[in-house]
Formats: C-alpha cells, structure tokens, sequence
C-alpha cells in the first residue's frame, strides 16, 4: 500500500510538473522506448489503481497495433502463417540462390509449452520442404550469452539462413547485426533494435493482445466493478506491452483495478494470490491475465472459495479452453499464435528463390471467442497445447504434438 | 522446549495481525485455506528438522519438490487408474533420494551441503532434460484431492506431525539428536551415527514426496513448483530455534517455523507487500535467527548453573 502511494504521489507531482496531465493524444510519444518514462503519461486517475504507464510503453507501436486488429491480411486465408498486415515488401533478388539448401535456427529456449508447441511446428514444416537438405537448429537454453555464441557458430556452419528467435531485445542486438552481412537472417517473434535483418516476423504484438482481454472485461464486467490483474514478471517488453495495452483501457473505463501482481507465472503462487484478493475483497468480479498459462490455477481459487468464477481473460492453452467449456465461463482468449513458428522457414526458402517478403511480417493474431470456442478446443490433444498452431493439417499431427 | 518459545509467540502475533486485517481468516473456511497451504512447507520444514539436527543439510528437497510433481503428471497423464501405482512411486523415489544422498555424505564422507547441492543441481537437470523445460501430461483429479481439498491435506499434515513427534520420542530421536551434538561422543557410546543420518535423509526426502504430492495437488503441474522451497524449509527450522550443525532444537517448533513464514508471507500479501520482498525477508530472517542463536550461546556460558 504504501509503495502504491510513494508511486501515485511521485505521478502526480511530476504531472503536475508538465503542462498538461490529459492523457496522451496520440503520435506524441516519442520512438525510442528505452528513454524515459514519459511523465504525461502517468498520470492515471488515482482511482483506477493501475499504477504508473510503464516505461516500455510507446504510443506509436500502440496505436499502430490497435488499429492492425481490424485491417483484412494479405494471403490466403485458409493459412493464416502466410498471411501479412499491411506489408511493406522488400526485394530479395541478391540471395537468389539454387537449392538444396542448408538453413540454420538460432533458438532462444524451448523451456515452456508455448515454445514446445511452436518448435515442433516449426520442425514438421521444414520436414514439408524437400528443398531443404540440412536444417541445423541450436538451443540457447535462455541465457543471452549461449545465444551469442550458437549465433557466432552457426555463421561458421555454411547456413543459406539464418533465423533467429532472439533471447531478449537489446542484448542479442550486436550479434543479430553481426550476422547480417554474412547471411540473410530472419528474426522472429521477439525483436531486436536494428533493422538489418531481411524480415521481422511476428504476430501483431502484445499492445492488440493485451487491449483484447481488457476491452473483453470492460464489455462484460458492470461499472464500478472489482478488477485484479494478473502479469508474470516485470521488464519483458512484449509482456510490458500487454499490461500498458490494458492499462490504458482500465484507465477509461469504469471499473476498479484492485490489484497488479506478478506471479513469476507459478501456478501455487498465482493461486495462493487469488485466494488473498477473494478472501479481502469478497468478490472479484474480472481477471486480467497478461499470459494464460496460469488461468487454470486462477479459476481453481474461485472454485476452491466456492465463489463464482468472474469474467475471465486466459490464452489458447487446451486446458483454459476446456474448463472455459466445462464451467460455461465467461471468457476471452488472446492469442500470440504458435503458428508463427512456421513463417521463418516459409520466408526463408522465398528469400533464397529471390520471391519479394515483408520487411515486417504482421501476422493475424486472432482472439478466441465464445463463438469460436467450439473450433480450438480439441479435447484430444494435451492440456499444455496451444490451439493457434496452425498444425492440423501437418503430416505428423496429433502424433507429433502429443495428441492422440 | 525452551528455546522454542519464542517461536510461538511470534506465530501467535502474526496469527492476531492477520486476523485483524483480514476477518475472514477466523472463519473455518479460512483457517482451512491456511492450513492448506502451509501443509507442504511444514511437512518438508518437518524432514529438514531430521537432517539439520544430526548436524547436516538438505538442499536437494526444492529439485526434489519438482520431479516428484513432472514426474507425477508424465506417467499419470490424466489417467485416474494411474493414481495409486504413481503416487507410490513418488514415495519410493523421495526414499531413494534421501538414501542416496544418506550414503554419499556419510560413507563417501562428502559434506552434505556438497551432496544436495550436486543433488539438486542433478535432479533439476535431469527434470530439464526429460521435459525439454516444460512439463507434460496432466495429473488425475484423484491425486490433486490431497492438495486441494483442505480436508486432506489438514489431516495429512497432522499425521505427518504426529509421526515426527513419536519419531524424535522414540530411541531414533535421541541417538538422532547426539549424533548432531557431539558425533564423536556418540560414536564411542555406541550410536550408529551413520546409520542414523541416512536415515535422517531418506524422511527428508519422504517429505519432499509428499510435500509434492501436496502441491501438485494444489495448483497442478508446474517446473517452477519446488522453486526456492529448501530455503523456506531450512528458514523455517532455523526460525523453530534449530541450531545449525545440529544437536539442538525442537521438530514442534521446527514446523511451527514454518508456521510462522507462511503466516509472514500471508500478512505481508495482505497488506499488498509481496514477489521480491519475499526473498529479502526470507534473508533477513535466516541471518537474524542463527545471530540471535549465536549472541545466545555465550551468554548460556556464562550462567554458571549450566555449566
């Protein structure tokens, strides 16, 4: 409480330290993410209770990504993996190169489901090209450092490509630039700070992923209704992105945000949390999630309390969707799609066949629905799977995935 | 039983403060949400006892935590036939464990400190390379009714301090107790030292088993479960009074220590205070109990009734 108060009290004076304390209006803010707070910003109405805008919010990307959710994506509909929004495309006539080729990965980790999921995607998807004759993969187990040297060792391994799903941002920069002259590389899912890679793949990012859910909550829960927020760490851009999206929506809107806590994406930890919140506050009556892995965990407090479950925001993990079904929730599932783990390849054979690709990929990140719920839940595959693979129609698939 | 007093007294504050904050913590829904989830921590708080007080460590009990839980959700895999056959695997695994680690520190002669460490650092990759870092299959509603229904985990709590109690009654306890005391002393009288001390880690490995099963049951499966808990559990022997390097202390205010870091974490959650805080005061803790036992020690010294 009383850290919350030093935040809301260092917020209002350094608001009332500018001219102005209206919240932002747009294309102000300035492009570089890593400068400042951007005091304007931050000053929500104390009531919210969503604390001060975090620093890794910039308004441009925000309004970019808000307004990508609803433009129609280029490609075939039936593969969403091929499909980009709003592509600024780029020549690639200088890799054209003949075939067989040798394509090389630079894996950040494959240490959650949702990186499993996407990683045996990306597998089967090579295994579809017989172009492809080496495909040389190396996990960096999630340390920054082990990924600066597998990239290092990779140009030394004869790759027609390059892709790479960077560890985190700014570290893993130097050596993204390092590789580019060498060999085409392709980055995806997160980012890194130069823009000398032939295509950023990702999907349209965590701003449009966390406005889902918190505009899902705002639709649903009445007015003056008790919100609790759940984030998994702080300092992760992408998760940071998420947060800042909802930020802004709970700000506007009428309800109370009674809590932001982080639950290091623990579920004992996420559900002794939620337990608390219903034990001081009676009743909650939506719950925020910056990522679904844990919404189980979270929904089992309500039912343990024997409270009723509240509106809820989860992801497209088999089990949220299985107990959104079962218990007849009312819910929404953001999606950071795994299917995006087959782009990389896809955009690296076009390079090298010297085909034109998106300097960035957007790809489309749909929302679960109620009404779509029917379509994702598949109730033979395991709990830990993620709908949005795109995998269906694979050779290997259930097998692969580990359904049945 | 002394020394233990203290303890209790500060268990008793916090209880009152959380109470005051919180109403609803008097209510048996409450309370049982309590008892719920300091289960799994007293009970492992319990088999650390064993080993700290014959003059040794565990920390392989956090790793432990966690393959009990991977390994619970892989091979049961939602399947509720599976649910016994597993959950005694789970035992003799902890079992096995704690002998392995009994029989490298004591005939091996390598400290323990470096036995479940290298334990730990084994268990939690292996764990790694088994799941690829991210746990499969899921657990049967059958296994998780011990975790989530405070019932059961309230009841499995009491046996396992009750058992704890008769154990350290019984002859275990005392030669248990003078192996950690003077090693030397006890030898020459005829305990088994060593023998005592394997024993003393197959229990703490038991409670890490059923410490997983506890919360597995809980929250479901998870590579993060067992995270940090060889910490909580020797910050809570320690904050019972337990003397490091063994010989004294008490396995009633042993649990109640970790009583009393439940209740902390609970109060300070409450009053909206919780994530990286909970690590420093864990640390404040951990020195401030062993500098308190140790301003002690020289003061008893002097007394020269004790001498």
């Amino acid at each position: 409480m009383r850290r919350l108060l030093v935040a809301l009290a260092a917020s209002a004076l350094l608001a009332a330290g500018c001219a102005s304390d209206l919240p932002p209006t747009g294309a102000s803010a300035p492009p570089d993410s890593g400068t400042s707070a951007a005091p304007a910003e931050t000053s929500a109405p104390a009531s919210a209770g969503t604390g001060e805008q975090s620093e890794f919010f910039v308004q441009a990307d925000y309004d970019a990504q808000l307004a990508m959710r609803t433009q129609t994506a280029e490609g075939p509909a039936d593969k969403p993996w091929e499909q980009a929004i709003a592509p600024q495309m780029v020549d690639t006539a200088k890799y054209k190169k003949d075939g067989p080729y040798h394509l090389c990965f630079s894996n950040a980790a494959v240490n959650n489901p949702w990186r499993q999921v996407g990683w045996t995607t990306m597998q089967e998807e090579v295994a579809l090209h017989k172009e492809i004759k080496e495909f040389t993969a190396l996990d960096a187990e999630g340390k920054d450092d082990k990924q600066i040297s597998d990239i290092a060792e990779l140009q030394a391994k004869g790759c027609d490509a390059l892709i790479i799903s960077p560890n985190t941002t700014a570290t893993l920069t130097p050596a993204v630039s390092g590789a580019c002259p060498a060999v085409p590389v392709i980055v995806f899912d997160r980012g890194v700070e130069t823009d000398c890679p032939v295509t950023f793949i990702k999907p349209i990012g965590g701003y449009a992923f966390g406005a889902d859910g918190a505009e899902f909550l705002i639709e649903k829960v009445p007015a003056g209704g008790k919100v609790l927020a759940l984030r998994i760490l702080p300092g992760v851009d992408v998760l940071e992105n998420r947060w800042a999206a909802a930020k802004v929506a709970f700000d506007k809107s009428q309800l109370e945000v009674v809590g932001v806590e982080f639950t290091d994406g623990d579920a004992a930890k996420t559900k002794s949390i939620v337990s608390d919140y219903i034990a001081r506050h009676g009743k909650i009556d939506g719950v925020w999630m910056d990522a679904g892995a844990t919404a189980v965990a979270a929904i089992e407090a309500f039912e343990d309390a024997g409270a009723p479950v509240p509106a809820f925001v989860g992801e497209d993990q088999q089990d949220f969707l299985q107990k959104w079904k079962d218990g007849n929730l009312t819910a929404v599932a953001p999606t950071y799609p795994t299917y995006q783990w087959r782009t990389p390849i896809i955009a690296a054979l076009k390079i090298l066949k010297g085909e034109e690709v998106p300097k960035q990929w957007n790809l489309p990140q749909p929302k679960i629905t109620q009404e779509s719920l029917g379509t994702y839940l598949q109730p033979d595959m395991p709990l830990l799977h993620y709908a949005l693979c795109g995998c269906e129609s694979m050779p290997g698939f259930p097998g692969k995935w580990g359904g049945k | 039983m002394k020394r233990a007093i203290p303890i209790f007294l500060v268990l008793a504050g916090l209880l009152v403060a959380i109470a005051v904050a919180n109403p609803y913590f008097l209510e048996p829904a409450g309370f049982l949400g309590f008892l719920k989830r300091v289960a799994p921590l007293a009970i492992l708080a319990a088999g650390q006892y064993f080993v700290i007080v014959s003059g040794e460590f565990d920390l392989s009990v956090g790793s432990l935590v966690t393959v009990e839980v991977v390994v619970a959700a892989r091979l049961i895999d939602g399947d509720e036939a599976m649910t016994w056959p597993v959950l005694a695997l789970l035992i003799v695994i902890g079992l096995l464990v704690g002998l392995v680690n009994g029989l490298v520190t004591t005939k091996l002669r390598v400290p323990s400190f470096i036995t479940t460490l290298g334990a730990m650092l084994i268990l939690s990759g292996a764990v790694f390379l088994w799941t690829g870092g991210a746990p499969r299959g899921a657990l049967s509603q059958g296994f998780r009714v011990f975790g989530r229904e405070g019932v059961w985990a309230v009841l499995i709590l009491l046996v396992a301090v009750t058992a704890a109690v008769l154990l350290m009654r019984a002859d275990f306890g005392r030669t248990l107790i003078a192996a950690g005391d003077n090693e030397r002393a006890a030898r020459l009288s005829g305990v088994r030292v060593d023998r005592v001390r394997v024993f003393a880690f197959m229990l703490s490995g038991l409670s890490a088993a059923v410490a997983g099963i506890l919360l597995g049951g809980f929250a479901g499966v998870s590579a993060q479960v067992g995270q940090s808990l060889e910490f909580q559990a020797i910050t809570a022997v320690v904050l019972g009074g337990v003397v490091l390097g063994g010989g004294r202390g008490h396995v009633v205010a042993a649990i109640a220590g970790a009583f009393t870091l439940e209740a902390l974490f609970t109060l300070l959650n409450l009053h909206g205070i919780s994530g990286a805080l909970e690590y420093a005061v864990q640390g404040v803790i951990i020195i401030a109990a062993v500098a308190a036992g140790g301003l002690r020690l020289p003061a008893l010294r002097l007394s020269p009734s004790k001498v």
